[in-house]
């Protein structure tokens, strides 16, 4: 053996074994990290309800689940829809700008039908889940007799989902996609099938 | 036994690393209570380990099981009440120690050159702690349980365009489920306590290679007699093993007290709505953290922006990682520090303890406003210490350690 090593040559086996080594560690590490994502079995779970809502009454809160999230599906009375529109100023994001719900629910009552409101009863905060206050919203919001406020960290929301200014909560409360089959049965986790 | 003692010798270097570590590990004569903190860690971290292994031989990890194996551990097993309630003390006293032990360390100075590493193996080690903390508290599957770790996992969805994924990805479902309890449960059991080992470990190792700082803060290296042994140097044992046994007994006296007669700690080590299975359908009331995670909890508060919030609490623990280079004074001790530093300080220490209270409470404007000024005062030390410790006026330091 010669008494010179080539220190070139071993300098370039030791960065082609350390770059395919590393490269090798790097790949092995993705079934790690891919086993933690939603298992088929949870995506499976995840599959749309079907809700009966003919026997809900003006006013009423009706809680399903979906996704294993809670969703609200409330009835509004006219006068619920009347006062919508009133305190427009002193919400974060009134005309619904931040992509919070599919296009057919971008409108003043963000829902399909004006009187049913279908919305994610998840705080957009910290996913804590708020409180319906039909008559007693007033203590948070001065004017405003009914919203959704959440008892973590104080957020407050309009009947339609629409965060109030000055709380943690960043956006809209979420509408899930949803649809109707007819005029008691809707259906929350798909958009309306091509009819 | 001598023969069995040169036999082990000839194979592993055991006497050599006795007398290194501890039967001839030169520590500073002037020790007081505030150097108890990292010995009594040592002993709660294995009171955790112990019961630990316990808790799991009754344990079962899954949404059906989790609430009722409880039960069953606390009513049905042998002395199983002890035991869980050993652990969840254990988890609020590894805290106050935990917090003391690195409140002495900004007292004097034990942070700054040479011991910065040092430093920073304490801070990873109190990372990792906290994360093992969060974990443990999802697995009674109670309903602060699911609630908070709902809370929890939710601050890392405030992160731009990964935000969502990343907690789909912590979750492994699109809510807290079943498959989160039991990742959490293999982290909480194995992963963390195992890098936790190892960051002790490494502490300690760090600790013995440039030796224990002391309330004078002075370099007891700097003065040895012929034989290169520190002349302000005791060995640890049998010195400071005989008086950590002092503190020891006290420590147990209080934390057997807990264990006994106030095991919740008045809802604060054990939270009411724990007692109730978790329900994702409905969030209980107020939602708090348990204790020791409240004065971060209440800086995220008080931010009214989602990223913001997470921002300062973020912000909150990198700056303690990088204090050793915020603190620019070459003294150490606070007792040859400027009156201005001592306010500083205690002021830090009030402004930490206030928000821990503030925390623990319901949010209203006033409270806000008060969780804000002392998030100012949090984050008012590290800028302040920056800008006045390059040039701060300090007192003569004395060349050998002051003792009585």
């Amino acid at each position: 053996m010669s008494s010179s090593a080539d220190l070139g040559r071993r300098r370039i086996l030791a960065i082609t074994t350390i770059a395919v080594g590393g490269a090798g560690i790097a790949t092995a590490t993705l079934p790690f990290i891919k086993s933690w994502n939603p298992s088929v079995k949870a995506q499976a779970a995840a599959v749309p309800v079907e809700v009966n809502i003919s026997k809900l009454d003006e006013g009423q809160l009706i809680k399903v689940m979906w996704r294993g999230k809670p969703i609200w599906v409330v009835k509004r009375s006219a006068a619920t829809l009347a006062v919508l529109g009133a305190h427009d100023d002193k919400l974060r994001d009134p005309q619904s700008e931040e992509p919070q719900q599919p296009k057919y629910a971008k409108n003043p009552w963000r829902s399909i039908r004006p009187e049913i409101f279908v919305a994610v009863g998840i705080c957009t905060h910290l996913g804590c889940s708020p409180t319906y206050q039909p008559d007693n919203f007033s203590d948070h919001v001065d004017g405003v007799t009914s919203g959704f406020f959440c008892p973590c960290h104080g957020s407050g929301f309009d009947m339609a989902g629409r965060v109030f200014q000055g709380v943690p909560a960043p956006l809209n409360l979420v509408v899930p996609p949803h649809h109707y089959l007819d005029d008691g049965r809707l259906v929350i986790g798909t958009e309306r099938e091509s009819s | 036994m001598k023969g069995l003692v040169r036999w082990l010798d000839d194979r592993i270097p055991m006497t050599a690393t006795y007398k290194r570590h501890i039967g001839q590990y030169p520590a500073p004569k002037n020790f007081n209570i505030w150097y108890l903190f990292g010995s009594l860690a040592i002993l709660v971290l294995f009171n955790q380990l112990l019961t630990g292994v316990w808790l799991t031989m009754s344990y079962v990890p899954t949404t059906d099981g989790a609430f009722a194996s409880i039960e069953y551990l606390m009513r049905d097993v042998e002395y199983g009440w002890l035991l869980r309630y050993m652990h969840s003390t254990g988890a609020s006293a590894f805290f106050v120690v935990i917090y003391l032990h690195m409140f002495r360390g900004l007292l004097y100075g034990s942070y700054q050159k040479p011991r910065e590493l040092l430093w920073i193996f304490g801070m990873l080690i109190f990372v990792v702690v906290m994360a093992e903390a969060f974990m443990g508290y999802l697995l009674p599957w109670g309903q602060m349980s699911y609630w908070g770790a709902q809370v929890i996992i939710s601050l890392f969805g405030a992160i731009p365009v990964i935000g969502d994924d990343l907690t789909l990805w912590i979750r492994g479902d699109y809510v807290v489920s079943g498959a989160t309890l039991n990742r959490f449960f293999a982290l909480h059991v194995i992963a963390l306590p195992l890098i936790m080992v190892v960051l002790i470990f490494l502490h300690l190792i760090a600790l013995h290679e440039v030796g224990s700082n002391n309330p004078d803060g002075v370099e007891i290296k700097k003065h040895k007699d012929e034989d290169g042994w520190p002349l302000d140097g005791i060995p640890f044992h049998p010195y400071y093993t005989v008086k950590d046994l002092v503190g020891i007994a006290g420590f147990l006296m209080v934390f057997c007290f807990f264990v006994f007669f106030m095991p919740e700690g008045g809802g604060l080590l054990l939270e009411s709505p724990n007692f109730e299975a978790a329900n994702p359908m409905k969030t209980p009331e107020h939602i708090s953290p348990v204790w020791y995670f409240t004065p971060f909890y209440a800086m995220l508060r008080a931010v009214p922006d989602k990223l913001g919030g997470i921002v300062v609490m973020g912000m909150s623990i990198a700056l303690l990682f990088v204090l050793p280079w915020l603190d620019r004074c070459k003294v150490k001790s606070v007792r040859y520090r400027s009156l201005g530093h001592r306010i500083n300080l205690a002021q830090f220490a009030i402004s930490f303890v206030a928000l821990g209270v503030l925390g623990l409470l319901p949010e209203t404007t006033i409270l806000k406003w008060c969780a804000r000024v002392f998030t100012v005062g949090y984050f008012g030390f590290f800028i302040a210490l920056w800008c006045y410790s390059k040039r701060e006026p300090t007192k003569p330091v004395p060349e050998r350690v002051t003792f009585k």
